[in-house]
């Protein structure tokens, strides 16, 4: 079987200035798998790679055994891998109901179409209405994204995301900013919704790393510096060395 | 400003209601296109609806760009001229070769030219949004507008190309000779416009235009390529632009260069952004007011363009979306009905803003005169009043009335903003939002 997401050799420079050097990841189907690492380590570059959100400079990425490397972010995307963002990036002017219905668009297959009445296609609006049930939104599906409060906004991010049913996705920092409650509200959500699926994570919340994942992969200054089991990463002295020794993670 | 909160919820599974208001303004709209002509029955008011049909078509079809896809043109009056051009030889072949096509069909010409040049030229220029759009709109206006004066045979040069409409074949007895028959071709073009391009906002890919004004970045991770969505656009607001551009070369029987220049862009600028881009009538609120104003304006004034320049001012100032989001601002409370709570503090402000209006008005003719190099004497008459130029008197009058109704004025608009507020916890309370 095809691994969902290998990483060969990427390396990214922006002028003189090498960000990623030497990058090799290799994320399994199915894997729930966590990228951690301190701050400025690379992480979010290492997702923009992935994503095609910025190309590399040398090296290769396939997704289930196809290269993707060059390809723009939508043709990434309707490979099947979408990713969520740090900062939320949402539809702001736009309703909850249809932040969901156009993320559910691509995949129904109506593309570009404007012969079709976008109100009356049922597979969409069951689909819709589906996903916003599962992110508990379906109250507020008539309020501009806009409006929403900080953990609604990031629920609907992850609701977006998941909501093309793509096999791989990639949730940048999703409980980031987030309470204690709602972190714990969050990860149940993200367990839930990508049962089946491959997951990408990158977090600074170590108890939801540790909770959530199948492997972590640890990034220090472009490199990935170790890759396992939670119990590996938590024994390997390169690390604890390197990050988990760091007081203020 | 508002709490959504507590919003009812309305039904998961049904496509959303279509409610009173919806259908009430398409009614009002189509029966005000029908019967205003025979209710203002002289020829000028004919010629004034249908300079105002031709201004709404070409705001709706600017609006796709600008309220829907969020893309700032300055260039569009290139697809309606070129639409207008397209037509008007088109009418030329069908009366010299006894085509039988009757004038209705016409603005398809225009249409189907201002969806070819929006091909062609569309593809270059949507590439990306935001200021590299504006920029190359206006560049492709200008060298449209500079073509169409070198281009002699096709443009016509100065002159432009001439045209008669009742050389083409008659149709059901209509020749297109009276201004009527030339409006209700108006009309009947408005209705079918306006309702075609309703119908685009509610389609898969007008949707995507709304996320692409939103957020171009994530459109592209959930599968759709920006660009792609922002040509369509482009393409759709060509086709109407150019049934826009037919219509006036019908209207008037001839097409020239002022019709593809950056003042035509300009003026549906305006139109569009006066009317107001959050609303789908907005733009045609716009047209009825640009286009009267126009008319109007320029009969009372030598200096109109400069009101002009100030009303678009105030509402990009005080009323960004325009004058629909003004109104529609009063229909939670029209709803709750607590609007007379606000009706005596703005017959109150009403006031000293038309004192302060009449003293800015008084300054600017005088200034108008002088500049203008009167001699600084004779009289000038506002509101049938006559003032004496050279007397300090009315320098003083004109002094008052614009210092003291600006201060007095902004002392009663924040009595307006108090009843608003307390109008508005009133309405929230009874559970009207938005």
């Amino acid at each position: 079987m095809t691994n969902a997401i290998e990483v060969r050799a990427v390396e990214k420079k922006f002028g003189n200035v090498h960000i990623i050097r030497d990058l090799n990841l290799t994320i399994g189907q199915g894997e729930r798998h966590a990228i951690i690492g301190p701050n400025g380590a690379g992480k979010s570059t290492t997702f923009n790679l992935i994503s095609g959100h910025i190309t590399p400079t040398s090296g290769e990425i396939d997704l289930n055994g196809q290269r993707i490397s060059g390809l723009r972010p939508f043709e990434i995307n309707r490979r099947g891998l979408s990713r969520s963002f740090q900062v939320t990036n949402v539809f702001a002017k736009m309703t909850v109901w249809e932040n969901i219905r156009c993320a559910v668009l691509w995949a129904t297959g109506h593309r570009y179409a404007f012969w079709k009445n976008v109100d009356s296609l049922p597979e969409v609006r069951q689909r819709t209405a589906e996903i916003l049930e599962d992110i508990h939104l379906t109250h507020r599906r008539d309020v501009p994204a806009g409006l929403l409060t900080y953990a609604e906004q990031r629920e609907l991010e992850i609701g977006i995301t998941i909501a093309g049913g793509a096999s791989v996705i990639m949730l940048d920092e999703p409980t980031a900013g987030m309470s204690n409650t709602e972190t714990d509200r969050a990860v149940a959500l993200i367990r839930r919704l990508t049962e089946g699926r491959t997951l990408v994570i990158v977090e600074h919340d170590m108890s939801v790393v540790f909770g959530l994942a199948d492997r972590i992969s640890v990034l220090v200054y472009g490199n990935i510096i170790a890759s396992g089991t939670p119990e590996e990463i938590r024994g390997n002295p390169k690390v604890k060395e390197a990050y988990l020794g760091e007081e203020d993670h | 400003m508002t709490d959504l909160t507590s919003r009812a919820p309305s039904p998961t599974d049904s496509a959303p209601a279509r409610n009173v208001g919806f259908y009430a303004a398409w009614g009002i709209f189509i029966v005000a296109v029908l019967v205003l002509p025979l209710i203002f029955r002289s020829g000028g008011s004919h010629t004034t609806f249908s300079l105002i049909g031709i201004a709404a078509i070409f705001a709706l079809s600017y609006n796709i760009l600008l309220g829907q896809t969020g893309l700032l043109s300055f260039g569009h009056a290139v697809y309606y001229g070129l639409g207008g051009f397209l037509a008007v030889h088109g009418m030329n072949a069908i009366a010299a070769h006894g085509l039988p096509v009757p004038l209705p069909f016409v603005p398809l010409i225009g249409g189907f030219a201002g969806l070819v040049f929006a091909i062609i030229i569309g593809w270059v220029s949507t590439q990306r949004a935001g200021t590299v759009f504006a920029m190359i709109s206006l560049g492709i206006g200008e060298l449209v507008a500079s073509s169409s004066l070198i281009l002699r045979s096709f443009f016509g040069g100065e002159a432009g190309i001439t045209t008669n409409r009742t050389d083409l074949p008659a149709l059901f007895g209509w020749n297109f000779g009276p201004q009527i028959q030339v409006y209700y071709l108006i009309g009947f073009w408005l209705i079918i416009s306006a309702i075609a391009m309703y119908a685009l906002t509610r389609t898969p890919l007008g949707r995507m235009c709304n996320a692409v004004r939103d957020n171009p970045e994530r459109v592209q991770f959930i599968g759709y390529d920006p660009h792609v969505v922002r040509y369509l656009s482009f393409c759709f607001a060509g086709f109407f632009a150019g049934i826009a551009g037919a219509l006036a070369a019908i209207n008037f029987e001839i097409a020239n260069a002022a019709y593809l220049g950056a003042v035509q862009s300009g003026v549906v600028l305006f139109a569009t952004f006066i009317g107001g881009v959050g609303y789908f009538f907005g733009p045609v609120l716009g047209a009825v007011v640009v286009t009267m104003l126009q008319l109007e304006l320029s009969d009372v004034t030598s200096v109109w363009q400069l009101y002009f320049g100030i009303i678009f001012i105030g509402i990009v100032m005080f009323a960004p979306g325009g004058l629909t989001s003004l109104l529609m601002m009063h229909r939670p409370l029209l709803r709750a009905g607590t609007l007379p709570m606000v009706l005596p503090a703005y017959l109150i402000a009403l006031v000293p803003t038309l004192l302060f209006a009449c003293g800015v008005i008084l300054a600017i003719e005088i200034l108008a005169v002088y500049s203008q190099g009167g001699s600084g004497s004779g009289t000038i008459h506002l509101f049938r009043i006559p003032f004496d130029l050279a007397s300090p008197m009315t320098w003083l009058i004109a002094a008052v009335l614009t210092i003291g109704g600006f201060y007095v004025a902004r002392m009663t608009w924040r009595g307006v903003t108090d009843a608003w507020d307390r109008a508005m916890t009133v309405a929230r309370e009874r559970g009207y939002h938005a």
